[in-house]
């Protein structure tokens, strides 16, 4: 496997505070990789770093073997970016940009391309409408577009879910996921919606003011916790006995309401978990579902942001 | 997708030259379909083609009754007559710089408004040749504007003064025509490095707007009123001429004097300097024509100067562009 980005210690300070802290990625070819974290975090900062668009305090960095300082033009024709709240001529129409495009990259015979793309994305009806009519959510997928005129080797999107419907969200997570499969683009994408990118995600780094605090495989982050987890217990019936019966167990602490009706969270050690259930049902309850509150992303991230605020506190 | 094609082709295409070449057709192209284009072309062609019927009136009188007058044609631009107050190339030297502010105000500000900066900076190209591309779009529009107002004054004038100009009276316009594209291109400098650094379109053209109106409306009193201090006029002998002499030299700051005084010597072969002149200097003088070598010897300076300060605002916007952070 080869690498396409990789950065040590890659650090930006504006005046004192530093945006982005002693970074470290090591990124693979054909990878989807995802850089998470709540709004400035640094996560912008990162990629503007690895574009060259923005000169690094220190540390170092390496984009399919270049550095983006010293060879910018050579990065910037493989690397694609979507950036955070694209904006496009607005007397242009969608494809006219797309053409301007093509044009800086110097891709002869762009039309069928770009008539491709626009298919690929989505936006073939709308394509000769001024991108001042578009909506927000037309620009980001026309900035998807824009992005892939070039056929970068690398892909770097800047929140590219934001502003998307739902619907839109998942094509364009596929189409991410497809790109990275059948033509080995490797995608760097950042987000601060934390479950709609993890099911794309090979790996993810989770940024919180500046400095990655975990980095791995989703589901590997997931299993890094151990101590109290949070469950939640969805009953057949009669939640009040069961959350009677769940106060009087001593490992459980901290009971409150679930998401859906008739269920219950607590919080407990991971290790008390079997013992907890077979209580519940000696005692009666009817168990219909246990699951892990805390087994996706979100959770982690919550984790780490309460721990900043705790000492931000 | 044709994913080898593609790449096979721009392999083939990889020359490093040109990038500002796309920014600068469509910037043109932005231009010259812009409601500001059409704006500006219809009220400098009602304005000058209104000037130069004036003009060439005042002229028709003035020709019958003198024989001498030489270089009739370009008359035209320099003719103080009735209806307008003041001759054509002082029209030109308070309303051209309108010209370089419109087209350049927003040059940069307005890619950051868009969202279309960063996006256009991840481009394979140089971040220089977006200023440069930007640069020479808006030159080539205002060059083509002032030719064609040229070209109209002297229809008009064929047409209202049947005198055809003289091989040496089109030399004068075509190096004036030059001189005047510099001239614009030092507000269209002006405004670039104003749009690099302010964020809002609506700053950016209210800032070189007010300093073309403070030269173009109180300039001679401000000059005036610094040179009285630095040299007053206080009835000593000579005093009234350092007076006189020091304000001319402050004026010379202002690219709109500097355009004024190139314009007068240029068009106007008998103009033999641009300084002051004494009762006695011009005592006996024989009137006599320069041709165009001597008189862009006479003017030189204010040639020189003129580029001078269009380059160096230039030399600014770009230096101040290629330091700043795309997120601003």
């Amino acid at each position: 496997m080869t690498r396409a980005i990789r950065t040590v210690g890659l650090t930006k300070r504006y005046d004192a505070t530093a945006v982005v802290d002693r970074l470290d990625l090591d990124i693979a070819t054909g990878e989807v990789f995802g850089l998470l974290g709540p709004n400035g975090a640094g996560k912008t900062t990162t990629i503007l770093m690895l574009l060259g668009l923005t000169e690094p305090s220190s540390g170092s960095m390496e984009i399919l073997g270049l550095d983006p300082l010293r060879h910018p033009l050579d990065v910037k024709r493989r690397v694609g970016y979507l950036p955070d709240a694209v904006g496009f001529y607005d007397d242009l129409t969608g494809r006219q940009n797309l053409r301007f495009t093509a044009r800086l990259n110097r891709i002869d015979d762009m039309d069928g391309r770009i008539e491709a793309l626009l298919e690929e994305v989505g936006l073939e009806s709308a394509a000769d409408q001024p991108a001042g009519e578009y909506s927000r959510g037309m620009k980001q997928r026309l900035g998807l577009a824009d992005a892939l005129v070039k056929d970068p080797s690398i892909l770097i999107l800047d929140e590219p879910t934001t502003a998307i419907d739902p619907e839109g969200v998942a094509e364009i997570l596929d189409l991410i996921r497809r790109l990275a499969v059948e033509e080995q683009v490797t995608v760097l994408l950042s987000s601060h919606l934390l479950n709609q990118v993890q099911a794309v995600c090979d790996r993810v780094a989770i940024f919180v003011a500046g400095s990655v605090v975990a980095q791995g495989a989703p589901h590997d982050l997931a299993a890094e916790q151990v101590g109290h987890v949070r469950v939640e217990f969805r009953f057949a019936d009669d939640v009040d006995r069961a959350r009677a019966r769940l106060d009087q167990i001593e490992v459980v602490e901290d009971v409150t309401l679930g998401s859906v009706p008739n269920s219950l969270i607590a919080t407990l050690d991971v290790g008390t978990l079997p013992g907890t259930v077979n209580d519940l049902v000696a005692g009666g309850a009817q168990i219909v579902g246990v699951r892990r509150v805390d087994d996706d992303l979100d959770a982690i991230y919550r984790r780490y942001f309460e721990k900043r605020e705790e000492v931000t506190a | 997708m044709t994913t080898q094609a593609v790449r096979k082709r721009r392999k083939e295409s990889e020359t490093p030259v040109g990038g500002w070449r796309v920014v600068a057709a469509k910037e043109l192209a932005d231009h010259l379909y812009s409601g500001r284009f059409v704006v500006l072309l219809a009220v400098l062609g009602i304005a000058t083609a209104a000037a130069v019927f004036a003009a060439s009136g005042g002229i028709r009188e003035v020709a019958q009754e003198a024989e001498e007058v030489t270089a009739l044609f370009l008359k035209l631009f320099t003719v103080t007559t009735d209806p307008v107050p003041f001759p054509l190339i002082i029209f030109v030297s308070l309303l051209a710089p309108l010209l370089g502010i419109m087209f350049a105000f927003d040059s940069v500000n307005g890619e950051r408004a868009q969202g279309t900066l960063p996006r256009l900076l991840s481009q394979p190209i140089h971040r220089d040749e977006v200023i440069l591309g930007k640069f020479v779009a808006g030159l080539g529009v205002i060059s083509v504007m002032l030719a064609a107002l040229v070209m109209l004054v002297a229809g008009i004038g064929i047409f209202r003064l049947g005198v055809t100009p003289s091989l040496a009276e089109i030399s004068r316009l075509i190096v004036w025509l030059v001189f005047a594209i510099v001239y614009v291109a030092f507000w269209q400098g002006l405004a670039t490095l104003v749009s690099v650094r302010t964020n809002r379109a609506a700053t950016s053209a209210l800032i070189p707007i007010g300093i073309w109106l403070v030269l173009a409306l109180f300039g001679t009193f401000i000059f005036s009123a610094v040179a009285d201090l630095i040299s007053p006029d206080d009835g000593a002998p000579g005093a009234a001429l350092a007076n006189a002499e020091t304000e001319h030299l402050i004026s010379q700051i202002s690219p709109i004097n500097l355009f004024q005084e190139g314009s007068t010597v240029l068009l106007d072969p008998e103009v033999r300097t641009t300084g002051l002149l004494t009762l006695e200097q011009v005592d006996r003088a024989i009137v006599s024509e320069l041709n165009l070598t001597q008189s862009l010897g006479v003017v030189w300076p204010q040639m020189v100067a003129l580029l001078a300060m269009t380059a160096a605002l230039f030399a600014l916007a770009y230096v101040s562009f290629m330091r700043q952070e795309v997120r601003a």
